[in-house]
């Protein structure tokens, strides 16, 4: 039984307009089997399950479900299939309780929330859920939610469960909990897919393990027969020359300095533990770690927009010489220091511009206050905005159109551009190459080096590791809020980040298979 | 094998496919909502004509309408005769000026539902200044005292829901709206104080608006269209407005740049508040010199479709209340004429504005009907 | 004196109960449909039309009614008329997805307009000198009352001797907070409104869910201008006399914290704020006038603490006011 395959998907591939997303991927899962699926951000896990999952339609390639060829059109037909998928992101109904939200949209004969009260407890038991069925979803921590989805996949009779990165959210104590209860349904038959970025997790739970990368499939591999080392450079791959020009640090002087700061958000969980780091003036100091990690908290942190529970925050100011805590001022008072703080944020559209607003409006954004009079002045701005359409290349049709209307590239090119203007001693940025094709990608690193010759202390928070590596004088490593390492760029290996990436205080269960 | 896919991809897809629209051409959206209308007018027409042919024969034909409808906003303009021209266009004045006092909040995205209650406590604040000081101080501080007394009154009653909103996110629509309720109960209170047993304030002499070259209406006409421009500029070219418009598309960017969401939500409300005020204090100072609890007859919720209609744009805004209260007075007038209930203005106005509201959707999303070929997979 | 001030409490009570649970089932399906004091209005005047033709038909005879279609004519009518209301809103907000504050507006202009016209076309056709039409006959056939009401002292009053639509609108209301709470039906029409991306999700059509939601809610908040016509006002109808009770009614969901059943005491107790300024003595006409306004007060009221206190049962739908997209999530 062990070696009948539930799930195979044959030379599976998915375009969303230009880009490939996922190009031939073979993968088969075993009847009582847990594969994961290994990657880096954007290596097309997800969009690859939720194939499987029918959200997706593939374009080439076949599913096979117990050795016959199906079609998976509709989260329907999956259902049919016996196929449930946990999302990352929950869809629950937060005022329902737990039983309310499982039963939801199954018509199984007469509704009674009793009888299924009871299924969900005899689930529970079976593979040892700790689940109270009348508690409701907004009194639940993140790991309860978790486990009502996955309940609820089972409830519908699912016997192949995709998990989406299922301990991104979760404690190290939670993790070894889900694990558990994940090896006692594969013991029961269940194949399972779980996807993550996580080593030690691959290794400590999965019988194998099928490596993508940039969308493409590297291949499988027994966890028994593989170690670390190996897994990471599939994962990574071979080091490519990028060809990023990079200039000497030109000073010794510390510009931004972060001493223990620590943040806890609503939920209680500690987003930011204890980070200190130094950035001096005229260099790239670069960040790297899994998304969600507390790259977002951190940089919010220092913009004057996270609220903190301990620590500093200290600028030093090149002009008047005053060293300035930064910590609990508002963007607002941060400005009014005398403070040249610039920062691009991940979400560009939703934080760092607004959408329906052209680009006059939006080269504003940050200097519409200055000047005496109530009205706003508009010259200095569109003369900034059109300097930023030539200089920057913006393909627009012109200096008032709506900045939603714009690709995604030339949205940013926009976005920095403005953050540049302000000439920033301090400037933080946040994926800014997201989204953006080659050239672009290669105007914004010219333009963040440009602000490093002038002496600008640049945060640079990325994902692509060669990037990383080649533009960026130091890189520090964070992982679950804290950082477990600091890298001299110039020196360091995309294996030593990767090992720093996934390494955190959790190795409790590592081999245990 | 293909056919399978197939047959899925054409159970999955709809008949008719709606997809939201990138902007659409401003002309292209403007002869949507001008096709709207026109659907509208039709619409009206022939209900007119049916009702007509039952109650007044000789007036059921779309020119007697038209005639009538056009004397009874227009009056003899041709023969030198502008009174009705004046009266018509007190009312879009006042209308207006209701509409142009929602637009800040309402691109702000907070629903002021309460234009009615905010201008009547306006009125009423000028009411109790002319009642209370009328006659112990001259006019020419009475006035003044008006002005701000009505604002301040306005303000107030925009000021209390703000603060609740901004601080704990109350619902704003339903507390603006129980604010009107509240506001007429305090006039129907007042009025029967100050007017006995008769139900009325007797119309006030002291403390009216100076009469401008002789017209009743033409002093209330000049402050509005004032206001028109200074909303406009408000809105455009001022950076209390851009703030309006940075919290109204996104309170996340709001903050980023350092804005205080909670300030300009409360000044807002307040300058909302304060123009309804001033619009309820135009009526009452400036042409009707008392008060009733239906003095400003429900216009405080034609106003805020007027200024969701009119893209708040106030020149536009200008258009559809020239043409809501056209229709509304004409429709007035053919309803008398032909004997039939004046309410049929009433219906008119909301068959207009339903119209208008549902075009939106063409202008906003794409309709497709899905072809009846086999799609070949790509 | 106690049980005649309960007793038209109860019958203030009624047209708000029908409109607060017509928009609580409403807004359970995510819409805030502002439209309820039109369709109320238009509720009435069509079971006023029903009633005035089969008066027409009977020769304004009472000999020759037939009770049960005197009661039926005018109940079928009002809930057809506030259905079909339902619908055009339903249609506007649902498919065409139209801002539900200002179609709802649109909606009261248009069904308070429709009303007055309509009764006020009615009053010319019968060409009388008063300004009410009096359908004194069928409101009797509406009015009767239980048996034993008079023979049980307070006890008959208070509980038997009102008429029929009362009871319905507690059927109705009780019927309404059962099926919320206790059936799937309830349980889907929650969750749409609560986040109907994940009803979506579950399989449940959500545009179906919403326009059988608004489309019932608009026929249950009609019954309460019939109910107004034929049992408040004795069968006469005249224009604008049905006034803000729409807008009390919405202001009564927040009231109730969308619960049908809560609905049943908070329109009592509004119907008693309306009415306790009669029975105070000692109270001029004029502080009778700022005492109606006790129930908007108390509405305002609950809806800050409700909104301070933020426990989670007692917001409002989730997606209320906003219409659903899929592709646009």
């Amino acid at each position: 039984m062990a070696s009948q395959p539930a799930i195979e998907l044959k030379n599976i591939t998915k375009r969303f307009g230009k880009v490939v997303a996922n190009k031939n991927v073979n993968l088969t899962v075993n009847r009582g089997e847990i594969l994961s699926i290994l990657g880096e951000n954007g290596s097309g896990k997800t969009t690859l399950m939720n194939m499987i999952s029918g959200i997706y339609f593939p374009d080439e390639g076949s599913i096979y479900v117990n050795g016959e060829e199906v079609v998976i059109a509709s989260p329907k037909d999956a259902f049919t299939y016996n196929i449930g998928m946990i999302h990352q992101h929950f869809k629950l109904v937060d005022v329902f309780s737990a039983a309310e939200n499982i039963v939801l949209g199954i018509k199984d004969g007469k509704y009674n929330l009793k009888k299924s009260t009871e299924r969900i407890k005899q689930i529970s038991e079976q593979y040892g859920f700790e689940i109270d069925p009348e508690k409701k979803i907004y009194t639940m921590s993140v790991s309860e939610k978790q486990t009502v989805e996955i309940i609820k996949v089972l409830y519908r009779g699912a016997d192949i469960l995709i998990l989406d990165e299922p301990t991104a959210v979760l404690t190290p104590q939670e993790t070894s909990k889900l694990f558990n209860i994940l090896r006692r349904m594969r013991d029961d038959g269940k194949s399972i897919i779980i996807i993550t970025h996580k080593l030690h997790e691959v290794l400590s739970l999965s019988d194998k393990v099928a490596v993508l990368r940039k969308g493409e499939y590297v291949g499988t591999v027994n966890t028994a027969e593989t170690n670390e080392a190996e897994l990471t450079e599939m994962m990574v791959g071979k080091k490519v020359d990028l060809n990023i020009f990079r200039s000497e640090p030109c000073s010794d002087e510390v510009r931004l300095s972060v001493k223990g700061i620590t943040c806890v958000d609503r939920q209680g969980t500690v987003v930011l533990d204890d980070i200190s780091f130094d950035v001096k003036a005229g260099e790239i100091l670069g960040i790297a770690g899994i998304a969600g990690s507390g790259q977002r908290e951190l940089l919010e942190a220092v913009a004057g927009l996270q609220k903190l529970n301990s620590g500093e925050i200290t600028y030093n100011n090149p002009n008047t010489g005053n060293a300035d805590n930064l910590r609990d001022k508002t963007p607002m008072q941060i400005r009014n220091l005398g403070v040249r703080l610039s920062f691009v944020p991940e979400d560009r559209l939703g934080m760092g511009l607004v959408g329906n607003m052209d680009i006059v409006d939006n080269m504003m954004l940050r200097s519409y206050s200055k000047g005496k009079t109530v009205f706003l002045e508009r010259t200095g701005p569109r003369y900034l905005a059109l300097k930023i359409i030539n200089d920057l290349e913006v393909v627009t049709p012109g200096a008032s159109t709506p900045v939603r209307r714009l690709s995604g590239g030339n949205v940013q090119k926009v976005l920095v551009g403005r953050e540049i203007a302000s000439s920033p001693t301090v400037l933080m940025v946040a994926y800014p190459v997201r989204g953006l094709d080659i050239n672009s990608s290669y105007l914004i690193y010219n333009l963040l080096n440009e602000q490093k010759e002038k002496g600008v202390a640049v945060i640079f928070v990325g994902e692509d590791l060669d990037v990383l590596i080649e533009l960026c004088d130091r890189i520090m490593v964070i992982g679950s809020g804290k950082i477990t390492g600091t890298v001299d760029a110039r020196t360091t290996t995309k294996e030593e980040i990767g090992l720093l990436m996934t390494k955190s205080d959790y190795k409790g269960e590592m081999n245990n298979g | 094998m293909a056919d399978v896919k197939n047959n899925i991809k054409s159970k999955r897809e709809p008949l008719i496919h709606i997809a939201k629209r990138d902007d659409m051409v401003w002309w292209k959206a403007w002869i949507i909502r001008g096709i709207a209308i026109l659907t509208s007018i039709i619409i009206m027409m022939a209900i007119a004509l049916v009702l007509a042919n039952v109650s007044r024969p000789e007036y059921a034909s779309v020119s007697v309408i038209v005639e009538t409808m056009y004397r009874g906003v227009l009056g003899r303009i041709e023969e030198g005769s502008f009174v009705m021209l004046w009266k018509y266009l007190q009312e879009v004045a006042i209308l207006l000026c209701l509409a142009l006092a929602l637009t800040p909040a309402f691109k702000m995205k907070f629903w002021n539902c309460g234009a009615e209650g905010q201008a009547l406590i306006g009125g009423f604040g000028a009411v109790v200044c002319m009642i209370e000081l009328g006659g112990k101080v001259p006019d020419a501080l009475l006035i003044p005292i008006i002005i701000v007394v009505s604002i301040l009154c306005g303000a107030i009653w925009g000021f209390i829901p703000a603060i609740f909103k901004a601080f704990f996110n109350t619902n704003e629509t339903l507390f603006t709206l129980m604010m009107n309720y509240i506001a007429t109960k305090i006039i129907a209170y007042y009025v029967y104080i100050e007017g006995g047993g008769s139900h009325v304030i007797a119309p006030q002499k002291h403390g009216n608006l100076p009469n401008l070259l002789n017209n009743d209406y033409l002093l209330n006409i000049v402050i509005v269209a004032l206001l028109t421009v200074v909303m406009f500029v408000y809105l455009k070219y001022s950076k209390h407005g851009y703030e309006i418009n940075v919290v109204g598309e996104s309170q996340n960017t709001a903050r980023y740049i350092g804005i205080n969401v909670k300030k300009v939500i409360i000044r807002t409300m307040c300058i909302s508040g304060a123009l309804c005020g001033v619009g309820g204090m135009l009526l009452v100072a400036g042409t009707d010199h008392t008060i009733r609890t239906d003095s400003i007859g429900g216009q405080g919720f034609t106003a805020i479709m007027i200024s969701w209609l009119g893209q708040f744009n106030p020149f536009i805004m200008v258009i559809m209340t020239g043409l809501v209260k056209f229709l509304e007075m004409g429709m007035g007038k053919v309803a008398d004429n032909c004997h039939l209930n004046s309410s049929f203005a009433d219906i008119v106005v909301g068959i207009v504005l339903l119209c208008v509201v549902g075009c939106e959707f063409f202008v906003r999303y794409s309709v497709k009907f899905r072809r009846n070929k086999k799609e070949v997979k790509a | 004196m106690i049980v005649q001030f309960i007793c038209r409490a109860i019958l203030l009570s009624i047209p708000l109960l029908y409109g607060s649970t017509g928009e609580i089932i409403t807004e359970k399906s995510g819409h805030l449909n502002l439209g309820i004091p039109g369709i109320m209005y238009v509720g009435a005047i069509s079971g006023v039309t029903g009633a005035f033709l089969y008066e027409q038909a009977c020769g304004n005879d009472i000999a020759k009614m037939n009770m049960i279609l005197a009661i039926l004519i005018p109940f079928l009518f009002a809930v057809t008329g506030s259905v079909l209301v339902g619908l055009l809103y339903s249609f506007l907000t649902v498919t065409l997805r139209a801002n539900q504050n200002v179609t709802g507006l649109a909606i009261t202009t248009l069904g308070v307009g429709l009303g007055n016209f309509l009764g006020g076309s009615l009053i010319k056709l019968i060409d009388t000198d008063m300004s009410s039409i009096s359908l004194g006959k069928t409101s009797k056939f509406f009015k009767m009352q239980l048996p034993f009401a008079d023979d049980l002292g307070w006890f008959g009053d208070i509980f038997l001797s009102h008429d029929f639509l009362t009871y319905l609108a507690i059927i109705i209301a009780v019927a309404a907070s059962i099926i919320l709470s206790r059936t799937r039906v309830g349980l889907n029409l929650r969750s749409v409104g609560e986040n109907p991306a994940t009803a979506d999700a579950a399989g449940i059509n959500v545009i179906k869910y919403r326009y059988l939601a608004t489309c019932i809610g608009a026929g249950v908040a009609g019954l309460g201008g019939l109910q107004y016509i034929m049992a408040y006002a004795d069968g006469s109808w005249s224009n604008d006399a049905f006034g803000d009770r729409g807008w009390m009614a919405i202001a009564l969901v927040i009231f109730a914290l969308w619960k049908p059943s809560m609905a049943i005491i908070g329109s009592f107790l509004f119907g008693a704020l309306c009415n306790a300024n009669n029975y105070i003595t000692g109270l001029g006409t004029e502080t009778q006038e700022l005492f109606k306004m006790l129930p908007y007060v108390v509405t305002i009221i609950v809806l800050i603490i409700t909104s301070m206190r933020k426990k989670r049962e007692h917001q409002p739908p989730e997606n209320l006011g906003l219409n659903y997209f899929r592709e646009e999530r």
